[in-house]
């Protein structure tokens, strides 16, 4: 039977969840800005035409937008992880398989799924309805197609937000691939664009076709995976994270299932750590943390939960202590006793260089931390991970970051409620 | 005196779900045991009484007075669901040329109105040319007393 894997991804998340609050910005061009008003990381329809780009510095488009009357917001992440967290608990009433890929992505597995067809049409239209998110459904038979499904679906008006690649005949397989260039391909990046260009490999269906073992003696074993998941052949599991610079995973499965939370935080400490250590190790920061947990879905007699929530970094950090301190409050909160745990992890999103920080001026710096990472990283190269960690000390920090441009907590905050 | 057995005749089984126990919420002192151990209950918990949706499911505060005939007031909040489909009679959140307003919704014979519950306000008929939509239900209306 072919796989039917879906790909659910909002449309303009961070814009569409500030529009939702603010009817009166429906036509009005729009631009998030990420932490501390740095570059731009969601843009409305009307931004995109005059020409702001995606991941652009806001001093340098901030005339274009200015001239063009575009509002510029600051991220709301607050907002945004609440309206996410939305959005993937109804996505997960569609199938036992679900894989949240990042804050405004999920793929969903579809396969088997009686009248596929119109089920796909009634997710984006529940999504809409219950969240007051567009967003777009790809669907492939893995999750490198699916993943191009939703880009044609995107791009497509006449898709209405949902494209089946499944449904393609070999030759119309050939020409959609033909039309779409290699760099909208999942984890071909710039570089990679450039240096298979340079073996001739412009299209998708070009990589689809390209000579195999060729192409993983030039590029690795991972773009022969992504060549085989564009031929059909799924080689990336729904599980497997596959980490890119936006985001850093750390779970894994319990040797015996977990029931007690001091366990858990315990578990989770480490995972904190082992990500943040991957943060500090590119140089970056995050400003977003997520942690689920997982029972054991091949024990369907056992009560299964599966609960997630993304929570938003105060200040953007590759700080182990202060990342902890969130991941144990958040175990907290989805904590739930009279399961079995199988499986737990972090995420962490919102990815920057750490010399994309704008230092708030207001805001203490803590260089210490720093070097106190420094030093523990050092450690533990040279000892072994795990010779210094952070204990679970259960601390509880409450910052609010300080932004000019956000939009109050609608959904998070009592005094934030919207007035109607 | 018969010597007992202490190996039990079958095998016990052991029970694929876990056994949930009520919580038993005040002491339990030696003696006699209370009567109403036995009938112990989850508390009731307001999120469950007034959240029908929790994906769907939004709060917002109420500004001006143009439905004190509901008993809805400045400052209350509403509970709101956008699964809910509206329909004739409902009190809802609309957005009317990109403004949000709360009216109780009036659908009859292809006529759709905002209707206040305040004589001051003359109803709205939704026209041609409007930019309308039901944003969603007022499901409840939290109004302080203190």
């Amino acid at each position: 039977m072919t796989r039917q894997i879906a790909l659910v991804d909002c449309n303009n998340f961070y814009v569409s969840c500030e529009r939702l609050f603010r009817p009166d910005l429906k036509n009005t061009p729009i631009v998030v800005l990420s932490n501390n008003d740095g570059c731009v990381v969601s843009r409305s329809n009307e931004a995109k035409t005059i020409g702001i780009n995606m991941g652009q510095p806001w001093f340098e488009c901030k005339r274009l937008a200015e001239e063009h009357g575009v509002l510029a917001l600051s991220s709301n992440y607050a907002l945004y992880a609440d309206l996410s967290n939305r959005v993937m608990s109804i996505l997960a009433e569609y199938s036992p398989r679900t894989e949240i890929y990042s804050i405004d992505e999920c793929f969903v597995d579809l396969t088997g799924m009686p009248k596929l067809h119109d089920t796909s049409y009634q997710i984006r239209e529940r999504v809409l309805q219950w969240t007051g998110l567009p967003v777009c459904v790809g669907i492939g038979p893995t999750k490198t197609l699916a993943k191009l499904a939703n880009h044609v679906a995107k791009k497509h008006p006449r898709s209405r937000g949902v494209f089946n690649y499944n449904n393609l005949t070999d030759a119309q397989q050939t020409k959609l691939l033909n039309q779409i260039t290699v760099d909208e391909v999942w984890g071909v990046g710039r570089r990679l664009t450039k240096r298979l260009s340079a073996h001739g490999i412009t299209s998708v269906q070009d990589l689809r076709t390209a000579h195999t073992p060729t192409l993983r003696a030039e590029f690795g074993v991972v773009m022969e995976k992504t060549q085989r998941e564009l031929q059909g052949t799924a080689c990336i599991e729904l599980e497997d994270h596959v980490p890119d610079k936006q985001q850093i995973i750390s779970s894994r499965s319990f040797g015996k299932p977990v029931t007690s939370l001091p366990v858990l935080q315990d578990a989770l400490s480490v995972f904190a750590a082992t990500a943040c250590e991957k943060l500090r190790a590119q140089n970056s920061h995050a400003a977003l943390a997520q942690v689920f947990l997982m029972t054991n879905r091949f024990k369907p007699d056992l009560p299964q939960y599966n609960p997630s929530m993304a929570v938003p970094l105060p200040m953007p950090t590759n700080d182990s202590l202060v990342i902890n301190r969130w991941v144990q409050h958040v175990a907290e909160l989805l904590w739930r006793d009279g399961y079995q745990y199988k499986k737990a992890g972090i995420m962490l999103g919102d990815i920057l260089p750490v010399q994309v920080l704008q230092t708030d001026l207001l805001e203490p710096v803590e260089p210490s931390a720093t070097k106190l990472m420094q030093a523990i990283d050092g450690l533990n190269s040279r000892y072994g991970r795990g010779t210094i960690k952070v204990s679970t000390g259960g601390l509880r920090d409450e910052w609010a970051m300080r932004q000019e441009r956000k939009s109050p907590n609608y959904t998070t905050q009592w005094d934030a409620v919207p007035a109607v | 005196m018969p010597i007992l057995s202490i190996s039990a005749p079958n095998p016990i089984p052991i029970l694929p779900n876990p056994l949930v126990l009520d919580v038993c919420g005040w002491p339990v002192v030696a003696g006699f045991p209370s009567p109403a151990a036995d009938h112990s209950q989850k508390r009731i918990d307001l999120n469950d009484q007034l959240v029908r949706n929790k994906a769907a499911t939004f709060l917002f505060k109420v500004k001006g007075d143009s439905m004190i005939g509901a008993g809805i007031y400045a400052n209350d909040m509403l509970v709101v669901d956008r699964s809910i489909e509206p329909k004739h009679n409902n009190i809802v959140l609309a957005v009317l040329n990109n403004e949000f307003t709360v009216k109780r919704f009036y659908r009859r014979g292809g006529v759709v109105k905002l209707i206040a519950e305040n004589l001051i306000y003359p109803p709205i008929v939704i026209k041609e040319g409007d930019d309308f939509s039901v944003w969603g239900v007022v499901t409840y209306n939290l109004h302080k007393l203190l």
